[in-house]
């Protein structure tokens, strides 16, 4: 943080799922703080990563339970906002990139129209100022000819062309704050960093907070200023990314351990020794806080 | 134990016709592993398929074992050649238990004792006589990865081909994945044809490999040249670059190579 007031805090988040077998309680007790930064949230698939990233939009099903403390965004508490108050926050001040853009991206519509959109509904704008500003933002993802992909539909366009897409979708409406959930991950490694390059650039000069999501370890250490090592819907540990490597709890050491390296040995990996102590005693999600 | 020359496959028929292998040729001896890296549309994955078979438009010089492949297969090919799939959750049928997909291969060729071959491989890929009467969905994506591995070994292929089989996975799962496919080649010296995108994957599991690109090959690399960085192609250049991580600097220098 840079000394600042935070954008975003959260204290006390708890996400219980009920099941036939009993609630699963995919995120327990987290709690976390940031500024203008880009940080990452990293872990194994059922960590409960993107369950965080959607409770604070507020995008779970109804049938979660979400509670927490406090989730204060700006100043506003996004507790205790009606829906139509939320509507207002989503895509304005905070929006969300999500995974893949085969299915986030409407089909029937071509792409300059679902840009457009996004503006107008926040923005007092005419259809030719939505589409100049459209225009922009596909250059500002670095789109060659922005007047051709305008009036493309999804299917036209490629994987790293879509999720540049996605990214002037979400940045359109110039919110202080963007989620973006393994915004990358169905990407080639050469087109991920530049669609990755894109996102800093834009995020730096917008002065904007980056949450990123996602399961490599590696990318999001070289990428983001912080870390947040999540398992079992719980925080292991927050660290300063150049410093992630020195890092000394169990669970950061065996994810970065079992990673194959170029510059390693070909013999045995080491492979995660999980541990039930890091874990903190069963949550007590229930009853505390106010229902989301 | 693989040799294959002036390989080229075709999609599709007129206009449509597409080139999406173009001569590739490698060798891979016996007891060794050998990587075909890419990125997507690179053609690394349909040169597989080829080799198992699952593809007739093609045209070239393809050898296993010294025997010539022809359009199609006998049934001796695939008791020397099996193949182990990408997506755990899509490669098993999920309406039969895993005694039934392991014991389906053994009678297709009829080798008798299904049952103590099924209870012999699972023990081999670290399952145990407690997964065998389940059901693909009551397994973890690992597990599921590992009955796919117990699939190919139990007609004691001599060669596997290996489609991305951790890219589904867990960086903590895919290690042990990765160690189970050492620990089996060196105990019963098989034969690896491994595709993998992940450049380290590749570099950890085999000793050599091929880089290709748009249906073209690159470069072929050993493991210590990869090391070393001894590498003479830009393209795989930026690909070592790539892997390692996020670098504002060197980003703005990628280029499209076709």
């Amino acid at each position: 943080m840079a000394g600042n007031t935070p954008l975003l805090t959260v204290n006390d988040l708890s996400v219980v799922f009920p099941s036939p077998k009993g609630d699963v309680c995919a995120v327990n007790n987290l709690g976390f703080s940031m500024g203008r930064e880009k940080i990452g949230i990293v872990g194994e698939s059922g960590s409960g990563k993107s369950v965080t990233g959607r409770a604070v939009l507020g995008l779970l099903p109804p049938y979660a339970r979400v509670t927490a403390s406090d989730i204060t965004f700006k100043g506003r508490n996004l507790l205790t906002c009606s829906e139509k108050q939320m509507r207002q926050i989503r895509g304005r001040q905070i929006s969300m990139v999500m995974q893949d853009p085969k299915y986030s991206l409407n089909p029937v519509r071509t792409v300059g129209n679902q840009i457009s959109e996004a503006y107008t509904i926040h923005h007092k704008a005419g259809k030719k100022q939505a589409r100049q500003k459209t225009l922009d933002m596909l250059k500002a993802v670095r789109i060659r000819n922005p007047a051709q992909v305008y009036g493309l539909y999804p299917h036209e366009v490629s994987g790293g062309m879509g999720q540049r897409i996605m990214i002037a979708m979400m940045l359109i409406p110039e919110p202080s704050l963007l989620i973006a959930d393994e915004p990358t991950s169905a990407l080639d490694v050469t087109v991920q960093l530049q669609v990755l390059a894109i996102l800093d650039d834009l995020v730096q000069e917008r002065g904007m907070g980056l949450i990123f999501i996602s399961h490599d370890l590696a990318l999001v250490s070289s990428f983001c200023d912080r870390v947040i090592i999540m398992y079992g819907g719980q925080i292991m540990e927050v660290v300063d990314a150049v410093n992630l490597h020195k890092s000394n709890h169990p669970y950061t050491k065996g994810l970065l351990g079992c990673l194959p390296k170029i510059d390693g040995n070909p013999d045995h990996l080491p492979t995660l020794v999980r541990d039930e102590a890091w874990l903190k005693p069963p949550p007590k999600c229930f009853g505390r806080g106010t229902a989301l | 134990m693989i040799s294959i020359e002036n390989l080229n496959i075709f999609f599709g028929h007129g206009q449509t016709r597409s080139h999406a292998v173009k001569d590739v040729g490698f060798t891979v001896e016996k007891g060794e592993s050998f990587g075909l890296v890419g990125e997507s549309g690179s053609g690394k994955s349909t040169v597989l398929n080829c080799i198992a078979g699952l593809l007739t438009h093609w045209s070239g010089h393809m050898e296993i074992d010294g025997v010539r492949l022809t359009q199609t297969r006998d049934m001796a090919f695939y008791r020397k050649v099996q193949m182990v799939f990408q997506d755990p959750y899509g490669s098993l049928h999920p309406r039969h238990t895993i005694d039934r997909t392991l014991k389906e291969p053994v009678k297709i060729h009829r080798l008798g004792d299904a049952n103590q071959r099924v209870a012999q491989v699972l023990e081999e890929v670290g399952l145990g006589a407690k997964f065998r009467f389940r059901f693909p969905h009551q397994l973890s994506g690992g597990q599921r990865q590992r009955v796919a591995v117990a699939r190919a070994l139990i007609l004691d292929p001599e060669v596997i081909l290996l489609d991305e089989p951790t890219s589904a996975l867990d960086v903590s799962i895919q290690a042990e994945v990765l160690n189970l496919l050492q620990d089996i080649r060196k105990e019963k010296n098989l034969t690896y044809l491994l595709v993998s995108h992940d450049l380290a994957v590749v570099c950890h599991m085999c000793n050599r490999l091929l880089v290709m690109n748009r249906g073209k090959s690159v470069e072929t690399l050993t493991r210590s040249q990869l090391k070393r960085g001894a590498i003479s192609e830009k393209y795989t250049k930026q690909l070592l670059i790539a892997s390692k991580g996020y670098d504002r600097t060197a980003i703005d220098q990628f280029q499209d190579f076709e």
